[in-house]
């Protein structure tokens, strides 16, 4: 080896060796970063199954991870997929507890993972599972559009009226209150925590769920709807419907909009029984 | 069975509607038996509490209730007839509210899985409750059954010593712990349960309304029990102090100053 191609070879490793330094540097920038105020690392456990893939079985895998100041569910499983697993699916639109997508069972219990904290869980350790009732897609993914379509096809999710709209003509006008509590339950957001909350739902697949009740229950004080109990009867007067609910609330106690669930369900119910 | 009602059963099994294409109405009469039945059995465990606990006042107070039961206000040394007849009606309410019930139980293997993985993961409180009901219901089905048959072959031997005698020489103490447990959580959490299905004393606010019916549902569980323990064991006292005379009746003369 000639001289030039040693002073070559030298000049060569000590660039790797300045790359290895900034590397070192910027990860020791980087943990600092998430270590601020003390942070702790937390263990997000996490159902793995791809449904759809014949080779796949189901595990359960371990992500270890700094927590940072605020941080939720979204923002970590987030990192978890930028910098740990980009193969784990789970699925978010909005992040602000308005979408309803990020449902999922957070330590056994259902809620929208935007609107949870890391935070709250002092020991660290948060395992993560599909909602359950739902077809799973994968990991944490479910399908709930499909479900709440045939929900909405079956309740009819719709004013029905058999008066005719005349446009050129100013609406009927409604008592205030009445409309304030048709809106209060307009604020679902058809998350699916209710049905996956319930024992009933989780035993009959067929259950319509709080979700399902609570659409019903709109209509029926709307004044804009014509339909009477007996219509709605038709729709939910069986043991898929109101009398399938036994009352464990469970619905009412986990809705991320805090929807009276258990007054709408006993209101229907005391009207559907009168029927 | 008429002809008619058969049709009608055919096209609502076939079609899942009535001939009219209206759907039954049974379902809607089945929930509100179910809670019916519930009730009357709850209120009448609290009564019948009320009256067995009577032996804790003293025995001569717990004969003259028996005996009111009998009638004795009217027939003379009373009738066992209207005893049998009252135990009766429960046994029936009681078969038919075990029969309502079975419609919501998990009855095969994976409802049976997926219940108890949910309320194992989930820990809430209410579902939990009902794991407890289920469970006690089911209970109840076989040590209830054997109460209300034993009492009904024996509506003539209640009273001081005939209760206390079945209590402690025939055994029936062991049955009656059960029974008590079963009972008290079952009847509690079912007035509960009913409260809140129906929207009864839904004060405006149903969350605080639900944390007071929870309260009282507690302080009832804890009260029945404590005393139906007590008075099990006044029972079993009077038993044991009577086994060598037993099948000997309480006469309100034969024990004067031994009350």
């Amino acid at each position: 080896m000639s001289k030039t191609e040693d002073a070559s070879l030298e000049k060569q490793e000590q660039n790797i060796g300045k790359v290895e330094d900034v590397v070192k540097k910027s990860e020791l920038v980087l943990e600092k970063e998430m270590s601020i105020d003390g942070s702790r690392e937390i263990t997000i456990t996490s159902l793995k199954y791809n449904p759809s893939n014949p080779n796949s079985k189901p595990e359960f895998v371990d992500y270890k991870l700094r927590e940072t100041p605020g941080m939720t569910l979204y923002i970590a499983l987030t990192k978890i997929k930028a910098t740990l697993d980009n193969d784990l699916s789970s699925d978010f639109v909005c992040r602000a507890g308005i979408c309803g997508a990020c449902g999922m069972l957070v330590n056994g219990r259902p809620q929208l993972a935007c609107k949870t904290l890391t935070s709250d869980f002092e020991s660290g350790k948060i395992e993560l599972l599909p909602l359950p009732t739902f077809k799973l897609i994968k990991d944490l993914s479910v399908d709930t559009g499909t479900w709440m379509k045939n929900m909405s096809l079956r309740v009819n999710s719709w004013i029905v009226s058999k008066e005719k709209t005349d446009i050129s003509k100013i609406e009927k006008p409604v008592e205030p209150k009445v409309a304030d509590e048709v809106f209060e339950l307009d604020r679902c957001i058809e998350c699916g925590i209710c049905v996956a909350s319930c024992s009933t739902a989780i035993m009959r697949e067929d259950f319509v769920g709080a979700v399902g009740l609570n659409r019903v229950a709109r209509f029926q004080i709307d004044p804009h709807d014509t339909r009477t109990d007996e219509d709605f009867y038709e729709i939910i007067g069986d043991d898929d419907g109101i009398f399938g609910c036994m009352s464990l609330l469970a619905c009412e106690d986990h809705c991320p909009k805090n929807l009276s669930l258990q007054s709408k369900i006993a209101y229907m119910r005391r009207k559907m029984v009168n029927v | 069975m008429s002809k008619t009602n058969i049709n009608e059963n055919i096209v609502e099994s076939l079609i899942g509607t009535t001939i009219e294409k209206k759907k039954s109405r049974i379902p809607a009469r089945l929930d509100f038996l179910q809670s019916a039945t519930g009730l009357f059995l709850a209120v009448f465990m609290i009564f019948h509490m009320l009256f067995v606990s009577s032996i804790l006042i003293s025995k001569d107070f717990m004969l003259s209730v028996t005996k009111a039961f009998e009638l004795s206000f009217l027939f003379e040394g009373g009738s066992t007839i209207p005893v049998f007849i009252a135990i009766s009606v429960v046994f029936a309410v009681f078969i038919f509210h075990a029969f309502l019930a079975l419609r919501k139980f998990p009855i095969n293997y994976r409802q049976f899985l997926r219940l108890k993985t949910h309320s194992n993961l989930m820990k809430h409180s209410d579902t939990n409750l009902w794991i407890v009901q289920i469970t006690t219901g089911f209970a109840l089905f076989f040590l209830g059954s054997i109460h209300l048959y034993t009492m009904l072959t024996n509506s003539g031997n209640i009273g001081p010593y005939a209760s206390a005698d079945r209590v402690y020489s025939d055994y029936m103490w062991m049955l009656y712990i059960l029974l008590l447990i079963a009972v008290e959580f079952h009847g509690a959490i079912g007035l509960y349960r009913l409260s809140v299905k129906w929207g009864w004393f839904d004060s405006g606010d149903a969350k605080e309304s639900r944390r007071r019916l929870k309260r009282v549902k507690m302080i009832m569980t804890v009260v029945m029990l404590l005393l139906g323990a007590m008075t099990l064991i006044a029972y079993m006292k009077i038993g044991y102090e009577h086994q060598a005379n037993y099948g000997e009746r309480y006469t309100l003369s034969s024990n004067i100053g031994d009350k």
